[in-house]
């Protein structure tokens, strides 16, 4: 059947008509819509994992055990997976094993732009890069079986238009791959160094074998028109390149991008005038190109940073753009983000403020990150999941070294806990870290659209699980059960009773906010009915509730504060706020 | 393939009776502020472009998974579509479903092209806190730059059909109607589209938005 597809639906498609039994992942933009797709096909046992270590762990073991299986992350997953894939390349495959790695050139949600093929030559695995919806469905069945076929581990990688955009697809049906007969093999499934070291040989074999493939493979395919120019684009850069140049150049499209095809490329170097390499972020196919001494044009034409564009492609090699349009002199306020109405994290975030000067903010990748704008300018470092307390502890250190008067705090999304805190924790209790650490509880994984995680346990399958209790981890981890405080953040009072010891703590300290997402569904609906209204006979004006708060249920509206009834759902921080007492609460 | 698309193609234009370079792409910039059915509106869109024959591509801008963001859903059709982004000066319709997201969008529009507002106005926080000011002159700026303006009350004829949530396909209704589109069957779409017990709302939202512009 034809029809429009995500890029990421499409994968989960071909996962599903490949025959997967397997797939795991750790949501991450651009990559969450991959599992979230697969999930609706019953014939795939699929989870979220705890962070894509895991995930790919748990793809790996199901290669091994005989299955099809397929991890997804975003690129900084594959970074945290890694220490997995690449003894996995030295075991191969069983099972297909295919391991989708989403790049986001642009850093439309990440906070730096990695290129991932960088991994594909460093771990040895074989690559494709698809650059549209129909080749994500198909470049991905076809990973299934090439993976069998050579025994390896593959990487398909993608980047933020391919797995976003939406393109015709058409589907066909599933395959029935029965689960292969396990049998005991040591000398596969292990990598004792006396094993390994043959094995390394054997991986060496088999690139060679890959690159004869990739020579020959319709998915690095010629297209000849004209002669005078010749493009090597991948993934996306092809539709950018062919958009520009059309029939005007001939394209080598690399959909199979290592080993690279060398072959390949010389001839079709030997049949243009000149060579352009188009490419998103590093020079990848340049390097290659020019190490088999063959002149090209590429990254002193393009940008090595952020995303392409057919614009920056057509001014990079000089083309004129006929294009005319408009503008208008209308200043547009930005739609910054912020906090939700009702946001659990305002509370604690609105308390911690107040220390601003006399603590060290150590930050974590969630929605509360959104901290680091005003009007709570709270967090100090970012670095990356579970880094809050890590860096925490460094900061610690500094602080105990220099005698610095600045007191570690440390906070903490309950999913990022999981993926990467834990371990963090632990290290702080064993070398008697005195920081203070705010694990805030939403009981979801919010930024990337209310995943599934331990804290809620709720399975990507549907199914009901158990509840992981943050406060026993804990303590399990050995924090002292007398320096461990849970609390409403929607409660300003214990908000700042708990904030307060935290501050004078000369111990580990771990306060735990428990409060739902505020999108959450069920939590709509508990709360339904019930928000916040400004009393206008007791309100001054004086729009602290506004200032302190940055809530975007708050509204000046003819000069007078207002609370919009639709977005609030009266967790009342303001009115806890408000000097005057003139905000009520309604409902519930 | 080829030649029923050709057909179809040549069919449909026909009878828009209009001149056709079939080289050419078309493209829409769906933009509005998250909550509005922008969404909606543009999946709507493409199943019908894709009806209709044409080669379809969109792009949407995913983001934080937080309330009241820019959304934009950028969509590219006609006989064979490469890059699934709309550059700017490059789209025949910005279909706009709050007025400051049809400023904010407006670099996409080509020379000649529509825009299609809704006159709706949602704060953005800035403004909310009174850090900045909503622009007051939108429309008197718009309509003096550019050739082709068609603002339309959506949300206000949504509410009056019983649920602004069907805003999005008044917005649609005015979209096709622009873009020569509306011969096509769109209402059996948008029963596919919406819940059962909404169906009737939504087409009765298609018919004004046709009779919007």
């Amino acid at each position: 059947m034809k029809q429009v597809m995500l890029g990421n639906e499409a994968i989960a498609r071909g996962a599903y008509e490949a025959g997967c039994h397997v797939a795991a992942a750790y949501p991450g933009t651009p990559s969450t819509e991959i599992l979230k797709n697969i999930s609706k096909y019953k014939e795939i046992s699929s989870e979220w994992s705890v962070n894509e270590k895991v995930a790919a762990e748990v793809c790996i073991g199901a290669s091994m055990a005989g299955g099809r299986a397929l991890a997804a992350m975003k690129h900084f997953g594959l970074n945290v997976a890694s220490d997995a894939v690449f003894p996995a390349v030295y075991e191969g495959a069983t099972g297909g094993l295919v391991i989708i790695c989403a790049d986001d050139p642009g850093m439309n949600s990440s906070g730096t732009e990695p290129d991932s093929r960088n991994f594909a030559p460093h771990m040895k695995i074989p690559m494709i890069e698809p650059a549209d919806s129909q080749e994500c469905l198909d470049f991905v069945k076809l990973a299934f079986d090439l993976s069998e076929e050579f025994d390896t581990p593959f990487l398909i990688r993608t980047s933020t238009r391919v797995n976003h955009g939406s393109t015709v697809v058409t589907t066909g049906e599933r395959k029935n791959v029965p689960i292969k007969t396990y049998a005991k093999n040591i000398m596969k499934n292990t990598n004792i160094p006396a094993v390994a070291r043959n094995k390394h040989q054997a991986v060496e074999e088999r690139i060679l074998k890959l690159r004869d493939y990739s020579n020959t493979s319709e998915l690095n395919r010629i297209e000849m028109y004209n002669k005078k120019i010749g493009i090597i684009c991948n993934g996306i850069s092809y539709q950018y390149a062919k958009e520009v140049f059309g029939e005007d150049a001939s394209y080598l499209k690399i959909g199979f991008s290592y080993p690279m095809p060398d072959e390949k490329i010389k001839a079709f170097a030997a049949s243009v005038e000149t060579l352009y390499i188009i490419e998103e972020l590093d020079p990848y196919m340049e390097d290659f190109v020019k190490s088999l001494g063959i002149p090209c044009v590429g990254k002193d034409k393009l940008p090595r940073c952020l995303e392409l564009t057919p614009d920056i492609v057509r001014e990079g090699f000089g083309l004129s753009d006929t294009k005319e349009g408009y503008s208008v002199d209308i200043n547009t306020p930005v739609r910054s983000a912020v906090f939700c109405a009702g946001c659990p994290h305002r509370g604690i975030y609105h308390e911690v403020s107040k220390y601003v000067g006399k603590i060290v903010a150590t930050g974590d990748i969630g929605c509360y990150a959104l901290n680091i704008l005003p009007p709570f300018s709270v967090t100090d470092t970012m670095i990356d999941m579970g880094g809050s307390i890590t860096a925490g502890i460094g900061f610690d250190k500094i602080k105990k070294l220099s005698n610095r008067d600045l007191k570690t705090f440390s906070f903490i999304g309950d999913s990022t806990f999981f993926h990467s805190g834990i371990t963090g924790l632990i290290d702080a209790v064993y070398n008697k870290a005195a920081i203070s650490l705010f694990i805030l509880d939403n009981s979801t994984t919010a930024m990337t659209g209310h995943q599934g995680n331990p804290v809620n346990g709720k399975t990507l399958m549907g199914e009901q699980s158990t509840m992981v209790d943050i406060e026993q981890l804990v303590k399990g981890c050995g924090v002292d059960p007398k320096n461990i405080r849970v609390i409403d953040p929607y409660d300003l009072m214990s908000t700042r009773a708990a904030v307060k010891e935290a501050f004078e703590a000369t111990e580990l300290f771990v306060v735990i906010s428990k409060q739902p997402c505020a999108l959450l569904k069920s939590q709509q609906e508990a709360r339904k009915g019930i928000h916040c209204q400004v009393n206008q006979e007791k309100c001054k004006n004086c729009k602290v509730c506004i200032a302190k708060t940055g809530c975007p249920a708050l509204e000046i509206s003819n000069g007078n504060v207002k609370i919009n009834k639709v977005d609030c759902n009266g967790c009342t921080i303001c009115q806890q706020i408000c000097p005057f007492d003139a905000i009520e609460r309604i409902g519930g | 393939m080829v030649v029923q698309f050709v057909n179809k193609f040549a069919h449909s234009m026909q009878l828009k009776g209009l001149v056709v370079n079939m080289k050419k792409n078309s493209s829409i910039a769906v933009v509005g502020v998250g909550g509005q059915g922008t969404v909606l509106a543009s999946d709507i869109l493409i199943d019908g472009l894709l009806e209709l024959g044409y080669d379809v591509k969109k792009t949407e801008q995913h983001g934080l998974s937080q309330r009241g963001g820019t959304v934009n859903c950028l969509i590219k059709y006609g006989e064979k579509v490469y890059a699934p982004v709309v550059s700017d000066n490059e789209a025949d319709l910005v279909l706009a479903f709050e007025k400051l997201e049809s400023a904010r969008w407006l670099s996409k529009l080509a020379k000649g092209g529509h825009v299609v507002v809704n006159d709706f106005e949602i704060h953005p926080v800035p403004v909310k806190m009174g850090k900045e000011k909503y622009p007051e002159n939108i429309f008197e700026a718009l309509k003096e730059n550019i050739d082709n303006l068609h603002v339309i009350e959506a949300t206000k004829l949504a509410e009056q059909i019983g649920t602004s949530r069907v805003q999005s396909i008044i917005m649609l209704g005015a979209a096709v109607k622009i873009l020569k589109l509306d011969i096509h069957d769109w209402k059996s779409i948008i029963s596919k589209k919406v819940p059962q017990k909404f169906v009737e709302q939504n087409l009765q939202a298609f018919e004004l938005g046709l009779k919007s512009v």
